[in-house]
């Protein structure tokens, strides 16, 4: 580390315990980021595209999660430097954001670092790198713009839809029944969605998943799906037309909630206090009974006593439901939360067409189903699949691949996929280079060579040679203007024209990923300076 | 310049091919660890906790020995997983799925090893497993029609899964068993109604079926050992001490007078509530929590039987069974329905006085008593006639079965070497390694029995190739024979998820090329 001195030959001391601190200074702290946010995009660029490979990450408890997920597998790596915990940010941003394209960000990002290392080699101050990055990216940006596709489809016909989910999914493991999983996530999607406000409230849609059966067993429920069973294993087990009350109160004793207690003293207070609590029970099924309820879901527990008097006053009911799903419910069925039993009116009733137990397997595993909801806006995706990580893997892929339907309804524009989109931003980005005067002009080269990458990934994992295929594509763009159509063609179809092999992305999608990219690189571009506390 | 790590200090990476070979090493050992269990002549493993008192089990199956064992490789706990999935979702198979997806993923270290890429391998795979599970649609046979012809099939596929285990002395009688409770649960999946009763002692021919129910209790002192036409009332409900639960009440008195009043009245509450309960006109009274002494008495009094803490899901079972219904609060008799049954008595088994309900309503539970020589024995008989209720209980459901030993699997593979025949490009490889893991089924079933399988598995290829052809490998006699005379039986859905599984779980492990392996979380703050 450099030390000042003063004429005495005693080092000033301007960090607090200076001694115990390692400093990066310079292009040695930038040399450093660079390699760092190198490494965690080395990592990702092998699961890039529908060849890419899977993770297998083994987490601090030994549950193992396998996964092909950019964002997840960052999520689970456990990173410590600090440069890569800003990848780390970037994918799951991405995934906040647009839901799909975590592992495309970070590859991007990786390539950019990667350029800007051979740009500071040629001494060029990274400022400049960063500006001309960032007039790239404009650019880029503007020319996806241009290249975009309006999107026709509504409810009746949704098919362009399932082809740009086919596509998100056809990258995961649950390719092999793709058509299906993505038709199951627009139908969600398209019921939750407000076509109006263009708007899809995510939220609206659970994703439950159940080990066994295979994956295509995997359905769509138009209702709810909870994890639980009647209360009372004599109860029915299906219930048409059902009318829900929905409670927070519990079928319990009521307790005080103040500290006093009600002391007994005598033996008239004894016989009263036991009345009254013979009767409390009592007036509580009386009480949903009156307002015409069929079912009871409750988030709390049951009495015993109370649990028998439900059963004989013949009112089923559920205990234990979480706090999401009961909202979900109160959502699905139109009906109001209750929180005291006081309050309980007919009008708060939620309303379900069938309420059926269903069991699966050899366990004693129990679901409920509510279906034939009164508001039917709000679905569950019912997952089937051989193992848990199967399952998990697999409701993040029904995840992406609903954040992108949503994308697309949110906004209809498209580019093509399979790094057709980077490779005419590259063009463009190229092209575009030789007006601006000025070292810049190096740096947006070098972003336009970084765009490249990601086709070129692409052919790589697909068993491409990466060169000889990014090049024949991009010539065969460039003849012919205006069709920026041609990508890699990853599943060995035999034509390299992405519309004819229905492979879409969502324009904000794209867009997002080159502006996050830019911008994290710019960041790490602007440190100079890196101080750490040294280990011991 | 040197990259600074990028992961917390324990953390371990492994990447491309080393990860490749570590997964493929861990699923391989896990699967060779259960391989010597498959087939009827298959070895047991001796299971010992490392908890206290170093429990010992002595079993055979497939996901009981892979849910004992302690797993560090992540690829091996995905393996341990699908077994342990296909436990929970048919009940058998356990062995075979974990063993075949071994293979598949020895197959597919040897393609990887001559430079083909996983991603094709995990292509043809999937070709082929398609491919197979058709093969297999086509050879199934239903006799859901003909009632007598189904109880035969369900006779033979309970025996053909019994007779790879410890009762496979007795598998005619345990079948028997077997079928005729699943038949009692009238296509209900709920095998909870089926209650099996270990006791040692005796052999396990001793072993039997009871249409009534027997719970495992005694019946309190001075009440009647014997009751007819017993009337039944089926209750969850505190009999100790009857406390006031609202508000929080407690007992707060100053002077001892006042504390034996209450006590006074908290007696006159409990004969209360034994009088309400002798209103429903029963004459006995199984309460799933304790029945204090005080109570006790009363009911003796009133020559009522009463039966304390019988577990809930005794509870549930009984109910179930007598048609009543499970009651906690007591004041309107005439609509609570009450359990009915025959006969109630007390029974010896062994040393133990049960307690023995015939004749009942509904009979829709019953009880399995089993007996043998040693807990490890009855442990392993109650898992194995488990492993044959669960795939009875399915086979009612989806009445599809397929002829066993080693049969399903020639079939498939047979099917599927055509289809390698048939396709163009490197996939045909890896179609072609599939049907050589299959083909290892029944190698490793002959392995395990002693015979020369080498010889056995080409007999078998060569029996195969005739159109309709019913061959498998017979243990028994050491030779290829035909399966549907010598009533071998397995049930569709069984074979169907293993196929599946197995294909998945070793497309999984497959398409993996990079392991992190996060830093173990620390554990010092709880020493």
């Amino acid at each position: 580390m450099a030390l000042a001195f003063d004429e005495f030959g005693r080092p000033f001391i301007i960090l607090r315990e200076q001694d115990q601190k390692t400093r990066l200074r310079g292009i040695d702290a930038q040399k450093a980021n660079i390699a760092a946010g190198k490494a965690v995009a080395r990592i990702l660029r092998s699961s890039l595209g529908p060849k890419g490979m899977d993770k297998m990450l083994q987490g601090p408890d030994g549950d193992v999660t396998i996964t092909n997920d950019g964002a997840t597998i960052l999520e689970q790596m456990d990173v410590d430097n600090q440069i890569a915990k800003l990848m780390v940010e970037l994918s799951r941003s991405q995934d906040y954001e647009i839901g799909d394209g975590t592992t495309g960000v970070v590859v991007m990002a990786g390539a950019l670092l990667e350029q800007a290392e051979r740009q500071l080699d040629r001494g060029i101050h990274p400022i400049r790198i960063a500006e001309g990055y960032e007039m790239a990216s404009r650019v880029a940006v503007e020319h996806l713009e241009r290249i975009s596709q309006k999107f026709e489809f509504d409810i009746s016909n949704y098919e362009p839809l399932v082809q740009t989910c086919m596509t998100t999914l056809s990258s995961k493991i649950v390719n092999r029944c793709k058509r299906s999983l993505a038709e199951i996530a627009v139908k969600a999607v398209l019921a939750v969605a407000d076509l109006e406000r263009k708007d899809v409230n995510l939220d609206l849609i659970k994703i439950e998943g159940k080990v066994g059966g295979n994956l295509e067993d995997t359905e769509l429920i138009y209702g709810i799906l909870v994890d639980k069973d009647m209360s009372h294993p004599q109860m029915p087990k299906q219930i048409e037309d059902a009318h829900i009350a929905i409670l927070t109160c519990p079928f319990e004793p009521p307790k005080p909630k103040t500290k006093h207690k009600v002391d007994i003293d005598t033996v008239e207070k004894f016989e009263t206090l036991r009345k009254q609590e013979q009767q409390y029970f009592d007036e509580m099924v009386q009480k949903c009974k009156d307002v015409g309820a069929t079912l009871v879901i409750c988030q709390w527990g049951f009495d015993d006593e109370a649990n028998h008097l439900l059963m004989h006053r013949n009112l089923p009911a559920v205990r234990w439901v979480g706090g999401v799903e009961l909202e979900l419910i109160a959502i699905a069925t139109g009906g109001r939360i209750v929180p005291r039993f006081q309050e309980l009116t007919a009008e708060k009733l939620g309303k379900a067409g069938m309420v059926r137990e269903k069991s699966f397997g050899t366990t004693k595993e129990r679901m409920l189903y509510i279906e034939h909801c009164a508001n039917s806006k709000a679905v569950t995706i019912f997952i089937r699949g051989g193992n848990k990580m199967m399952i998990e893997e697999t409701k993040r892929s029904i995840h992406d691949a609903l954040c992108v339907a949503r994308n697309l309804i949110r906004n209809k524009s498209i580019v093509y996929g399979g790094g057709a989109a980077e490779i005419a931003c590259s063009l463009a980005v190229d092209a575009a280079a030789d007006k601006y005067p000025g070292v810049e002009q190096y740096a947006i080269r070098a972003f336009a060579e970084a765009l490249d990458s990601v086709p070129m990934a692409l052919a790589e994992n697909s068993g491409l040679q990466p060169i000889e295929t990014l090049s024949a594509v991009k010539s065969q763009q460039l003849k012919v203007r205006e069709y920026p159509f041609y990508g890699i063609d990853c599943n060995d179809v035999g034509t390299n024209d992405m519309r004819e092999q229905n492979v879409f992305e969502t324009l904000i999608g794209k867009q997002q990923q080159i502006l996050l990219a830019t911008q994290v690189v710019k960041m790490i571009l602007k440190i100079d300076d890196v101080i750490s506390n040294s280990e011991y | 310049m040197p990259i600074d790590k990028i992961f917390k200090d324990d953390a371990s990476e492994e990447k491309g091919e080393r990860a490749r070979m570590a997964s493929f090493i861990g699923a391989m050992a896990v699967a060779d660890l259960v391989k010597s269990t498959l087939g009827p002549k298959g070895m047991d493993k001796i299971l010992q906790s490392t908890g206290r008192g170093h429990s010992v089990t002595v079993t055979n199956d497939g996901a009981t020995i892979l849910k004992s064992l302690h797993i560090d490789n992540p690829a091996a706990k995905v393996l341990v997983d699908i077994s342990k999935v296909q436990d929970d979702e048919v009940g058998d198979g356990t062995t075979s799925v974990v063993v075949l997806a071994g293979e598949l993923l020895r197959e597919a270290e040897k393609l990887v090893t001559s430079k083909i890429h996983p991603m094709t391998i995990i292509a043809g795979y999937r070709m082929a497993a398609e491919c197979a599970r058709e093969a297999l649609l086509k050879r199934v046979i239903d006799n859901k029609e003909n009632a007598e012809k189904f109880r035969s099939d369900l006779m033979k596929i309970a025996m053909t899964t019994l007779c790879s285990k410890i009762l496979s002395q007795d598998k005619e009688h345990f079948a028997e068993m077997a079928v005729d409770a699943v038949f009692r649960l009238k296509g209900s999946t709920n095998l909870e109604a089926i209650q099996i009763i270990k006791k040692p002692g005796g052999s396990l021919r001793d072993s039997f079926l009871d249409e009534g129910f027997i719970l495992d209790k005694k019946i309190g002192i001075g009440q009647p050992k014997r009751i007819e036409n017993a009337k039944i009332l089926v209750a969850n409900t505190a009999m100790d001490t009857d406390k006031v639960k609202i508000y929080g009440a407690r007992v707060r008195v100053d002077s001892m007078t006042k504390v034996a009043e209450i006590e006074g009245a908290e007696k006159e509450k409990m004969k209360d509530k034994v009088k309400k309960i002798l209103g429903h006109g029963i004459n006995c009274f199984v309460n799933r929590q304790l029945i204090y002494n005080f109570p006790e008495e009363l009911f003796a009094d009133a020559g009522v039987l009463a039966i304390e803490h019988a577990d809930f899901e005794g509870i549930e079972r009984l109910g179930l069974v007598t048609g009543g219904e499970i009651a906690s609060t007591f004041d309107n008799p005439e609509s609570v329905k009450l359990g009915h049954c025959k006969l109630i008595e007390e029974i010896m088994i062994g040393e133990d006085k049960l307690i023995h309900f015939s004749g009942v309503a509904m009979g829709q539970a019953c009880s399995i008593v089993l007996r043998g020589a040693s807990h490890h024995v009855l442990d392993e008989a109650e898992r194995s006639l488990h492993d044959a209720l669960c795939v009875l209980s399915q086979t009612v459901n989806d009445s599809r079965v397929l002829l066993g030993g080693g049969w399903p699997e020639m079939v498939m593979a047979k099917e599927v070497d055509e289809l390698a025949r048939k396709t163009a490009g490197k996939k045909s490889h890896a179609i072609e390694a599939f049907s050589r893991a299959l083909v290892a089924i029944p190698t490793t079933i002959a392995d395990n029995a002693g015979l020369d399988s080498a010889e056995l598995v080409a007999q078998l290829r060569a029996e195969h190739h005739n159109e309709g052809c019913n061959a498998g490998i017979d243990v028994i006699s050491g030779a290829v024979g035909d399966m549907e005379e010598r009533g071998i039986y397995e049930a569709f859905k069984v074979k169907q998820a293993v196929l599946l599984s197995a294909t998945e779980a070793a497309e999984m492990i497959l398409r993996v090329d990079e392991i992190i392996t996060c830093a173990p979380r620390r554990r010092e703050d709880r020493m």
